[in-house]
């Protein structure tokens, strides 16, 4: 009994990496672009989110309402102002561009904050859990992998069925072309990257109340968020849930075995889909 | 009323003068034929009437406008709609929201208010049966009328088509030019540059000749494809 529940909450924390993973794999599908500040944005918009509870007294699913919104508009101008003068065929200023960036967030946490670890407190929440049978599940966790589910199928909406969602695709198809019939490539761009802040911020929320964090643990996240990418095979967001699924998996299944296991077995997971299946589990067809 | 209007456009790329002093008149409703030899300047001319190309001098008139100095936005927003040589549809959208795309960024309109008329272009240029397909997925023909179907779908006033019929079978060919004047039967003014040169007279009303960026003539296509200078010039026979 002890491995079901071992694994069940191995997919649970899957939830969390997939949401890690979302909006890195929304702003390569669209523009191309690896964001390796990716994972210090995520922590930046953490300590927004301690700041609205500790300073406002909100509760955290309250405090997510204005760090959203203020990760959108981040986002935006970073892409608007930044990232759009990178982006060509040479894929190295983009890389160099967003590592220096993620020094740059990284010392600037630390100016603002400290190296202190913190933790957003939400109460009773942070322990309850439910029972089914005799498998017990902690709620955050549940609300973790449910919100995941339901980011994903957000996302896929807008990129299926709105009229924002065939710019995206359109101009991931062909900027040129997109730009001969009016969309304005720098602006779907900036509306990608505005997007991929908010779920960066939604899985702030869910890293920052489950664990501690400090300024420093962004790029341990974004190593997560991009195995989870591979391995679901670029571009595919239900891919993306299942490659953090097989990460938690692998990492909850090897923290039972030996705790010092852990990282590593989420590690091996990954090399071994890479060996198996190079191309992720749901390459996207071209 | 003329719909577009070149006075004396000129454009040179360094020393080389791709459009030499070109002008002509293309009244509303009127089908425009352009041939002329490879490296003439007719997808110049084309770049310079869309805009995406600015004149060096001379003025372009559309629409009773002065759209010289206009970008190419907005003279697509003023019902200058175009085809492509070589088809660029959105490999991964479907037919129908290739359309879609095409309507509500060229008109300015939500995909609510653009949504009827994009299956009614669909309908017109026999795509129906296809607009749930990946445009990726389309063969040659279907590739063609899909760009067709999107320069419709910004509902322009001038149709600009670029060597629409190439590489096609004649049945194809044939069965595209009936779609085309059916599209001029509505009342689009067309300007088309075509090397098929059958197909290019089965519809239009005039034919103008283009030969080192210069006009070397143009009126009634039978007349032309009868004159001297086109016959040595364009069609390279020594008379």
């Amino acid at each position: 009994m002890i491995w079901i529940d071992t694994i069940i909450q191995g997919i649970l924390l899957g939830g969390l990496y997939a949401l890690f993973a979302a909006g890195l794999s929304l702003v390569f599908g669209i523009m191309r672009l690896v964001n390796l500040a990716h994972g210090d944005l995520i922590i930046l918009g953490a300590y927004i989110i301690l700041i609205s509870v500790t300073v406002l007294g909100l509760n955290p699913f309250f405090a997510i309402l204005i760090a959203a919104p203020l990760m959108f508009a981040l986002g935006w101008a970073l892409q608007k102002l930044v990232l759009n003068r990178t982006l060509g065929e040479d894929i190295l200023p983009p890389l160099l561009v967003t590592f220096g960036l993620s020094v740059v967030i990284q010392n600037g946490l630390l100016e603002g904050f400290s190296a202190d670890s913190q933790r957003i407190s939400a109460g009773a929440l942070e322990t309850a859990s439910i029972s089914v049978g005799p498998i017990s599940m902690g709620v955050l966790p549940l609300l973790t992998f449910g919100s995941a589910i339901l980011v994903i199928v957000v996302l896929n909406h807008i990129f299926y069925r709105t009229a924002i969602g065939r710019a995206f695709r359109a101009t991931s198809d062909d900027a040129v072309t997109a730009s001969l019939m009016g969309i304005k490539p720098e602006r779907v761009f900036a509306t990608a990257t505005g997007l991929a802040m908010v779920v960066a911020a939604i899985a702030a929320l869910y890293l920052g109340v489950r664990a501690n964090f400090d300024p420093s643990i962004g790029p341990a996240r974004l190593i997560y968020a991009f195995e989870a990418v591979i391995i679901g095979g670029l571009g595919s967001l239900w891919g993306t849930l299942l490659g953090g699924v097989i990460i938690g998996v692998a990492q909850t299944v090897g923290a039972a075995i030996n705790p010092e296991w852990q990282i590593l077995a989420g590690h091996v997971a990954f090399l071994v889909v890479l060996l198996i299946r190079p191309r992720g589990l749901f390459p996207r067809g071209n | 009323m003329t719909m577009l209007s070149l006075q004396n456009v000129s454009k040179s790329f360094g020393s080389l003068k791709v459009t030499d002093g070109v002008s002509f008149d293309v009244p509303e409703g009127q089908a425009l034929g352009i041939i002329g030899p490879n490296g003439a300047g007719k997808s110049t001319l084309f770049n310079l009437i869309t805009g995406n190309l600015m004149s060096d001098a001379g003025s372009i008139r559309f629409d009773g406008q002065d759209v010289t100095r206009v970008p190419p936005m907005r003279r697509c927003l003023d019902g200058v709609g175009r085809s492509f040589q070589i088809p660029q549809p959105f490999e991964k959208l479907t037919v129908f929201e290739n359309l879609l795309v095409a309507a509500t960024h060229g008109r300015r309109a939500s995909e609510a208010e653009v949504t009827g008329d994009c299956a009614d272009v669909l309908e017109r240029t026999g795509l129906m049966p296809k607009a749930n397909a990946p445009a990726g997925s389309l063969s040659l023909l279907e590739r063609k009328r899909l760009e067709l179907a999107r320069a419709m779908a910004t509902e322009p006033k001038l149709l600009l088509l670029d060597e629409i019929a190439g590489g096609l079978t004649d049945a194809e060919c044939k069965s595209l030019i009936q779609t085309i004047k059916d599209i001029h039967a509505e009342g689009v003014t067309i300007i088309w540059i075509e090397h098929v040169l059958h197909a290019l007279t089965s519809v239009v009303e005039r034919l103008l000749v283009l030969d080192f960026g210069r006009v070397i003539g143009i009126g009634d296509p039978g007349e032309i494809m009868e004159s001297r200078e086109v016959k040595e010039i364009y069609l390279g026979i020594d008379v």
